[in-house]
C-alpha cells in the first residue's frame, strides 16, 4: 500500500499540477499495488511498460506547461474497450488474441487529455452478468469481506466487476466501465464506489465491443463523485463515427459538485418497494430521502407504473440485439477458429467453443425472439412496453420532478456461487432497479451511502432528465457529504 | 409459451452454435425459465402504443456518401485466424 494510491483522482491531479508528485512515481505506486493484488484478478492484461512510457511523456508535458485535464493520472480500462496494440478480450475465449489496430473513441479521449492506462480490466463475458463470474478469465474477488464470514469470496458486481474492484482496492484512480442494464451502477454499489451511466448518446460507443447497441453506454467508476465528474467530462462528447452520439456541448461537470440542491424536487417511486425487499434496504432508502431533505430538496412520491415490466422487457431486447451483434464472431475475420467439416460446421464449432454458457444462452434467447412467428409476440411487444416504461419517466419529469431516488440494488454483494447457479433469472434480478434507466436512455448515478450490518457497502441511485448529469452530480455530492465516509478495506490481499 | 427439445436444437442451429445432445435438456429448462419470466409482458395493454425506435427524439445524422477511410487491408487482416495475400481463408464453400 502506498499513500499515492490513496489519493483521489482530484487530489492526484492537483498534486501533479503543483509538481508535488510526478506522474512516474504515481504510476509506479499503482503498478506495484497491482502486482501485489493479482489474487483479486482485477486486470486481465497489465501494461506496465506502456504506462511508464505514458507517464514519462506526461511528466514532460507538465514541465512544458502543456498538461491536459487528466495529465498523468493512472486509470484502468474495462476490457470491452478496443485499445490499439493491446489485446482486447471482452473476457471471452472467442476473441482469442485479438489485438485492435484502432483505439475506442472514449479511451482515446481520455488518453488525449493525458490519462495513463495501467491495463485492461476484467468483466463478465461480453458484459453479460452481474457478478463477474461469467468471465473466461476467472471471477474477480471484491476487496470487501463480510463481517460474519471473512473467508467468503465476495463478488464485485458486474459486468464492470474488474473496474469496481480495482477502484475500491486502490489499483487505479478511476476506471472506465460500460452499462447496458446496470453494469456500472450495480458494481459501484457493491464496492462502495461511485458509478455514472450518462444519457444514451452522451459518450461515443465507437470501438467498444457491442452488446445491446440501443442500451450500451460508457461511463466511469471512481471513489468520489467529484472524480466521476472529472472523468466523464473527458469521456463524453460528439463522435462522427457513432451516429447515436449527440452533438451537444459537454459541461464542466465538476462545477456541479457541492452546488446547492435547495428546492430540487426528488421523486420517490412507490413501485420500487418490491416484494421481499429487505427492511435494511428500505431503511437505507429512507435515510437517503432524509439526507436530501436535510440538504433542502423537496421529496414527492411518484408512480412509475410499468417498472415491474422493465426486467422482462430487457431480457427480450438485450438478447435480441446481442444475438445480432455477436453474429460477427464466426472464426473468419478475427478471434478463435475451430475446424469443421464445412463452413457451417466451422461456425457452429467455433461459437460453441468460444462463447461461455451465459453468452450462448442469451444468443439463443435472442435468436428465438427474433425468429419468424415469434417476432411480433416477443420482440415487437417488448419494444412497445419499452415505450411505456420511457413514458412513465417522461410524465414524472413533465410533472416537475428533477431527479428520482431509488436504492441501486435490492441487496448487498453476495459471495461467489451463491446466485444464479440453478436459475439464471435469480441473477438477473440484481438489475431490477437499474435496468429501467437503460430502457429510457436516462442518466443514472450510484453513490455509496454507508455499510449494511454485514459490513458490505450499500448504494443509492439517482436518475435524471436526459443530459442533466449536472443535477445528478449535485445531488450525489450532497448524499456523499451527508453519508458516513466509506472506509475501503485494508489490503488483506497484499 | 415454452419450447421443447426439437425447438432448442433448431434455435441452436439458427444461432450457429453446436450443442451436444446432453446439453439440450439443460438448455431447454433454462430457456423455458427465461420465457416464463418474460411471459408477464403478455398481460400489458399495448393497444395503440408504438414500438420504441429511439430513446431520444433525434434525427439520424447523415453525411455525404463518400469514401472517408481505406487503404488499411493489412490492418483488417492482421487478426484473421487464416489468411492468404489479401484474403480471408475459409473452408471450401462451393463444390
Amino acid at each position: 500500500m502506498s499513500e499515492l494510491t490513496h489519493l483521489t483522482l482530484a487530489q492526484a491531479r492537483d498534486a501533479l499540477r503543483s509538481k508535488k508528485i510526478s506522474a512516474t512515481e504515481l504510476t509506479k505506486a499503482h503498478l506495484s499495488a497491482m502486482e501485489k493484488a493479482r489474487l483479486l484478478n482485477c486486470y486481465i492484461t497489465e501494461t506496465p511498460e506502456l504506462a511508464l512510457e505514458q507517464a514519462r511523456q506526461s511528466d514532460f508535458r507538465i514541465t512544458q506547461g502543456s498538461a491536459g485535464p487528466l495529465e498523468g493520472l493512472p486509470i484502468g480500462v474495462k476490457d470491452l474497450y478496443c485499445t490499439k496494440g493491446v489485446r482486447t478480450t471482452a473476457a471471452s475465449r472467442i476473441l482469442d488474441q485479438f489485438t485492435p489496430t484502432y483505439e475506442s473513441t472514449v479511451s482515446s479521449n481520455l488518453m488525449q487529455d493525458g490519462a495513463i492506462s495501467l491495463g485492461k480490466l476484467n468483466l463478465d463475458e461480453f458484459a453479460m452478468g452481474s457478478s463477474n463470474e461469467t468471465s473466461a478469465f476467472g471471477p474477480v474477488i471484491s476487496p470487501w469481506r463480510r463481517h460474519s464470514d471473512p473467508s467468503a469470496k465476495i463478488v464485485p458486481g458486474g459486468s464492470s466487476g474488474g473496474s469496481s474492484a480495482a477502484v475500491a482496492a486502490h489499483l487505479c484512480l478511476g476506471a472506465t466501465a460500460t452499462d447496458t442494464g446496470g453494469s456500472i451502477r450495480q458494481p459501484a454499489a457493491f464496492t462502495g464506489t461511485v458509478g455514472i451511466k450518462p444519457t444514451y448518446g452522451r459518450c461515443s460507443r465507437w470501438g467498444i465491443v457491442a452488446f445491446a447497441s440501443s442500451l450500451d453506454q460508457a461511463g466511469p467508476i471512481t471513489r468520489t463523485v467529484q472524480d466521476a465528474a472529472i472523468m466523464l467530462r473527458s469521456m463524453a462528447g460528439h463522435d462522427a463515427k457513432d451516429t447515436t452520439s449527440v452533438d451537444a456541448p459537454v459541461p464542466d461537470y465538476e462545477k456541479a459538485i457541492g452546488s446547492s440542491v435547495k428546492g430540487r424536487r426528488i421523486g420517490v417511486p412507490k413501485e420500487y418497494r418490491i416484494e421481499g425487499m429487505s427492511p435494511e434496504i428500505l431503511q437505507f432508502w429512507d435515510q437517503g430521502v432524509a439526507w436530501l431533505k436535510d440538504a433542502g430538496a423537496e421529496i414527492v412520491e411518484i408512480s412509475l407504473p410499468h417498472t415491474k415490466y422493465a426486467l422482462p422487457t430487457y431480457y427480450i431486447i438485450a438478447p435480441a440485439e446481442a444475438s445480432s451483434n455477436l453474429a460477427r464472431y464466426d472464426g473468419v475475420r478475427y478471434g478463435l477458429r475451430q475446424a469443421g467439416r464445412d463452413i457451417a460446421d466451422m461456425y457452429e464449432k467455433t461459437r460453441a467453443k468460444g462463447f461461455g454458457s451465459e453468452v450462448r444462452r442469451r444468443i439463443m434467447i435472442g435468436t428465438y425472439v427474433l425468429s419468424a412467428g415469434y417476432y411480433d409476440a416477443y420482440y415487437v411487444r417488448a419494444q412497445k412496453v419499452r415505450s411505456l416504461i420511457k413514458q412513465d419517466f417522461d410524465l414524472a419529469f413533465a410533472a416537475g420532478v428533477d431527479a428520482v431516488l431509488t436504492p441501486a440494488t435490492p441487496s448487498t454483494a453476495f459471495a461467489q456461487g451463491e446466485q444464479g447457479s440453478n436459475d439464471p433469472v435469480e441473477m438477473y434480478l440484481n438489475d431490477v432497479f437499474t435496468v429501467t434507466v437503460n430502457m429510457a436512455g436516462l442518466p443514472g448515478i450510484a453513490v455509496p451511502g454507508g455499510c449494511a450490518a454485514n459490513g458490505l457497502p450499500l448504494g443509492l441511485q439517482l436518475i435524471g432528465r436526459p443530459f442533466d448529469e449536472e443535477t445528478l452530480f449535485a445531488l450525489a455530492s450532497a448524499i456523499e457529504h451527508a453519508a458516513p465516509k466509506i472506509e475501503y478495506p485494508k489490503p488483506w490481499w497484499a | 409459451m415454452s419450447v421443447d427439445p426439437s425447438v432448442v436444437r433448431r434455435i441452436a442451429h439458427l444461432s450457429r452454435i453446436a450443442v451436444d445432445e446432453n446439453e439440450v435438456s439443460r438448455l431447454n429448462g433454462e430457456i423455458n425459465a427465461i420465457l416464463s419470466f418474460v411471459e408477464t409482458l403478455s398481460s400489458v395493454n399495448v393497444e395503440g402504443i408504438e414500438p420504441i425506435t429511439s430513446v431520444l427524439p433525434m434525427q439520424m445524422k447523415k453525411r455525404p456518401d463518400v469514401v472517408t477511410d481505406g487503404g488499411i487491408v493489412d490492418d483488417i487482416l492482421v487478426n484473421a485466424p487464416a489468411r492468404e495475400d489479401h484474403y480471408f481463408v475459409v473452408p471450401k464453400v462451393i463444390e
